[in-house]
């Protein structure tokens, strides 16, 4: 009779053991990217599997999954369900999306392949293949699920062609740039564990609760189909952490130290869902102050509690971002609002009812500091001279947003933060106290950011003027502006019955 | 700008994603493999250099010697994205398991030879290892190759991989009645068994290969291209024939595989020898490099397999891969 | 005392109803909370189910990894065999 065995036992037999140390070429060679960083590694036999899917059993739950998710899509697809959202300038939130998002899911399956070359244990290996995997698989779905949208409405046309050159989007691009030009602990560090296991709320929340709110069930199949992956991605991201620690005392300050460093940048880019959150959905579940609170606050609370007692701390400047609640999604806002002749996605000043909404969410800043701001860009819209801003703006050297934050925790937030650092004779400037010390950590890494804004003026970018630039781009006028007068706008009146607009007072080319 | 658009007209504004219109046009909707493949991946205005690749950009088509103008030239004949890919795999797996589930339940390894269940243990279950490296290998090309039609492609044949290593795990637990001997000794072979030594040394000699493509050569087209026709073909069909049809069943999946990975390697040799004359003459230089040492190296295995008749069955199948080569219009 | 929370998020479907029937049977001080589409379960320090209760409810065998097909989101460090799967923080 055969021996009973377990799932933990059979899991190991099958992949524990599978690897083996190599003997006809240095195992330094063979695995080049384990020792650079400094991590120190001297077991991996310790390493836990987070979870315990054999391939096949892998095959056989997402096979099931992806094909409910493809049903509804279809389904979506087939009964034009586009017509049931709340509104249609929710879709603003579907472009910020697949422009920035979903090209970052790209890069995490080309990544996490490289983990699963050049890390020496099998067990994480495995587990690096197989988010590899499912990170295509979002990819994929998203552009699948967004395709339906891309035939209905502007802006989600050439999302790939613009990530790569378009100032906005520079921001998430750097920001997985970043972790993607580091070595491999340094990757896991900021994708597994400072974005997947301690942001991901974050993120996730805003896009799928938004969606879920306003009429969007393909994009709510889609999140919660995700999701599951996300669960597993969690636990390999706590994993890791653990892992390197319990190794070598050694790896503690290098490990701190990434985590710092990816907290805030991620932190930085998650200023743009913040925006998205409080700003571009018809129906707000959460504001994003809400959502800092329990996602943030207290979750990683009790999280960095649990880590307290291998040394780990909570993020350097995490008290900066909790101060930055109040403020982030306002500014960035404000940002947008100022550019948004240059976007490929639409905005509008809130209304009264959204601003009693954000008066409420913010009750100690949103009347004080934003409300007039808003109430006097609606009066210039009102007298036709809805303010553009013609300029070009600074860019934070590290984050790459606009330099539009502000002394928040030095009480002074009507005063724009500006840090600035020398490195070989020249002047590099950054946003805050986080991203200078990002730069000035590593310099030599951060001079090589392709600016958008100086890109521009180089030349680089299609021309001199705005329009040059938006065009090789692949804008088109359709694609920015203020929602009200757009023509997604007047498509959506159409669609709904109601007569189109007149012509708009506020496209981007009278702007231009 | 007036819109005369009737109530509730529900006419798209367009069919396609503009990158895949560029491609396909306007007039006919893109599959979902189009969608999922085209132009995904970023190429160009990368903000940091690679400190793991310091003179090389994050994605760079220098990391290859071959040439092409378009990367997209290749797509996968399965036309697999991770939806299709995973469907095609679970129908498989599903076959795979009431076969292995039917195999422990009645026992059917009770009445093997003794012989042939010692030379399955000798022949197939030390290829675990090779798998592993095979994904290994794979899951570099993933990383630093260059467009999403090859890299993903990639992806999933390094997943298959370790889907095979396991279900040769599992050959070795039923054979032993859960207990770790074969598995332990199949590594002691992968190991320091000389049978095993000269694909083992290729194998840890294509990991640190620095150009991409020839990696995959090495791996998906000449070593695969040798294993899995001498393995799951003709090797199973001899175990077959000397009472082990129940390994015919414990390894459907593989020889299903042999056939698909014939199948893409053949397009994609095909459709970037074509290219140029330099790509033809930098194929067939990779080939015939490494044909010659993994023919050599794999000799042992087939003696393994076959006996006296190693030699012979490995030539055949050597024959039928430049044959398939030839095809592909590239004359090694 | 949040410090040991732990919870599991499921979607609110048919598939998902034995999992979640278990977690609210076999943990009697867990809290259930239905929002649109989803039902997060939280406890403090543990939270696990059986494969025993989990096909009882199902009216069949059920391997416990099916729970992959609809979790949305968990906390809490999984400890899992055959015969049970449970999430734990002390």
């Amino acid at each position: 009779m055969a021996k009973k065995l377990n799932m933990r036992k059979r899991y190991e037999l099958l992949t524990r053991g599978l690897g083996w140390e190599p003997t006809y070429q240095p195992k330094d060679k063979v695995f080049a990217q384990e020792a650079y960083e400094g991590i120190k590694i001297t077991d991996w036999s310790k390493w836990e599997d987070p979870f315990r899917l054999t391939a096949d059993a892998y095959w056989k739950y997402q096979a099931e999954k992806d094909k409910k998710l493809y049903a509804v899509m279809d389904s979506f697809a087939q009964n034009n369900a586009h017509l049931n959202l709340a509104d249609a300038s929710y879709v603003n939130a579907l472009k910020l999306f697949i422009q920035g998002v979903s090209p970052l899911e790209y890069a995490a399956h080309r990544n996490f392949a490289r983990l699963a070359r050049q890390l020496s244990g099998e067990g994480a290996q495995i587990a690096c293949q197989m988010q590899s995997i499912d990170e295509l698989r979002h990819a994929q779905t998203q552009i699948h699920t967004i395709s339906h949208y891309n035939k209905h409405f502007h802006g989600m046309h050439d999302p790939f062609h613009m990530f790569d050159r378009v100032w906005y989007l520079s921001v998430p691009k750097s920001y997985f740039d970043d972790a993607s030009s580091a070595g491999p602990f340094e990757f896991i560090t900021s994708v597994s564990f400072s974005f997947e296991y301690l942001l991901t709320n974050l993120l996730f929340v805003p896009f799928m609760s938004g969606a879920a709110y306003n009429g969007d069930m393909a994009t709510v199949t889609f999140g919660f189909s995700a999701q599951s992956d996300e669960s597993r991605h969690m636990t390999l991201g706590l994993e890791i952490i653990k892992f390197l620690l319990e190794q070598h005392e050694d790896n503690l300050p290098i490990v701190q130290g990434w985590i710092d460093k990816h907290f805030w940048r991620a932190y930085r880019l998650l200023g743009l869902v913040a925006m998205m959150q409080d700003y571009f959905l018809p129906e707000s579940p959460m504001s994003w102050k809400e959502g800092w609170q329990i996602y943030f606050v207290e979750n990683a609370g009790a999280l960095f509690n649990d880590l307290g007692r291998y040394g780990l701390q909570m993020p350097k400047y995490h008290e900066i971002a909790t101060a930055e609640a109040d403020h982030i999604s306002h500014q960035v806002f404000g940002i947008f609002y100022n550019y948004i002749h240059a976007a490929a996605f639409n905005l509008g000043l809130p209304s009264e009812a959204k601003m009693n909404w954000l008066s409420e969410k913010y009750p100690d800043t949103f009347d004080k500091y934003y409300r007039p701001r808003m109430e006097m860009w609606a009066q210039m819209e009102k007298e036709g001279k809805r303010f553009f801003n013609m300029g070009l703006p600074q860019l934070c050297q590290v984050c790459q947003i606009p330099m539009g934050f502000t002394e928040v925790a030095k009480d002074d937030p009507m005063q724009i933060a500006y840090r600035v650092s020398e490195y070989q004779g020249e002047k590099f400037h950054t946003c805050s106290d986080g991203c200078k010390t990002i730069f000035d950590h590593e310099p030599e890494k951060y001079v090589n950011a392709w600016l958008p804004v100086h890109q521009i003026f180089q030349g680089n970018c299609g021309g001199a003027a705005v329009p040059d630039v938006l065009n090789w781009y692949h804008f088109h006028p359709e694609d920015g502006g203020d929602y009200a007068g757009s023509a997604d706008e007047a498509r959506w009146k159409a669609m709904k019955g109601e007569t189109a607009a007149e012509a708009p007072k506020t496209s981007q080319a009278d702007a231009a | 700008m007036s819109l005369n658009i009737a109530a509730k007209e529900i006419k798209p504004l367009r069919l396609n994603y503009a990158h895949i219109a560029r491609r396909i046009g306007e007039n006919k909707p893109a599959t979902r493999y189009q969608e999922a493949v085209y132009d995904v991946q970023p190429t160009t205005n990368f903000h940091y250099p690679p400190s793991w690749d310091p003179s090389r950009k994050l994605y760079d088509t220098a990391r290859t010697a071959i040439v092409m103008q378009d990367w997209y030239s290749f797509t996968d004949p399965r036309q697999f994205y991770y939806t299709s890919y995973v469907a095609a795999r679970a129908k498989q797996q599903e076959i795979m398991e009431s076969n292995f589930e039917l195999v422990e339940k009645r026992d059917l390894l009770q009445s093997l030879p003794a012989d042939l269940a010692d030379q399955i243990r000798q022949v197939l279950i030390p290829l675990r290892h090779y798998e592993y490296g095979a994904n290994m290998n794979n899951q570099d090309i993933c990383h630093r190759g260059y467009g999403t039609t090859i890299t993903s492609l990639a992806s999933f044949n390094g997943f298959d991989r370790i889907g095979m290593a396991q279900y040769l795990s599992r050959i070795a637990l039923l054979l032993d009645g859960n207990e770790e001997t074969s598995l332990n000794a199949a590594k002691e072979a992968w190991l320091n068994n000389p049978a095993w030594q000269g694909l083992r040394h290729a194998m840890e000699d294509s990991f640190v290969l620095d150009d991409w493509f020839e990696i995959l050569v090495v791996q998906d087209v000449v070593m695969d291209g040798l294993l899995y026709p001498l393995i799951y073909e003709r090797f199973i069909s001899q175990a077959t024939a000397q009472g082990g049809s129940t390994f015919l069943m414990l390894t459907q999946f593989m020889n299903e595989w042999g056939e698909e990975n014939t199948r893409w390697t053949n397009q994609l040799l095909k459709v970037t020898a074509s290219e140029s004359a330099a790509n033809a003459e930098l194929l067939t230089h990779w080939i015939q490099t490494w044909l010659a040492r993994v023919e050599q190296a794999v000799l042992p295995i087939a003696q393994l397999a076959f006996g006296a008749k190693g030699a012979e069955q490995l030539a055949a199948v050597k024959t039928e891969l430049l044959a398939r080569l030839a095809k592909q219009s590239l004359k090694v | 005392m949040s410090e040991h929370k732990v919870f599991m998020i499921f979607q609110n479907t048919a598939d998902a109803q034995p999992f979640i029937s278990a977690f609210e049977q076999e943990n009697p001080k867990a809290t259930l909370d239905y929002q649109p589409g989803m039902v997060r379960i939280e406890g403090l320090g543990e939270l696990g189910i059986t494969q025993e209760v989990v096909s009882e409810l199902a009216g069949r065998e059920v391997n416990l990894q099916e729970l992959h097909l609809t979790l949305i989101s968990l906390s809490g460090n999984i400890d899992e065999d055959d015969d049970y799967f449970r999430i734990t923080r002390h």
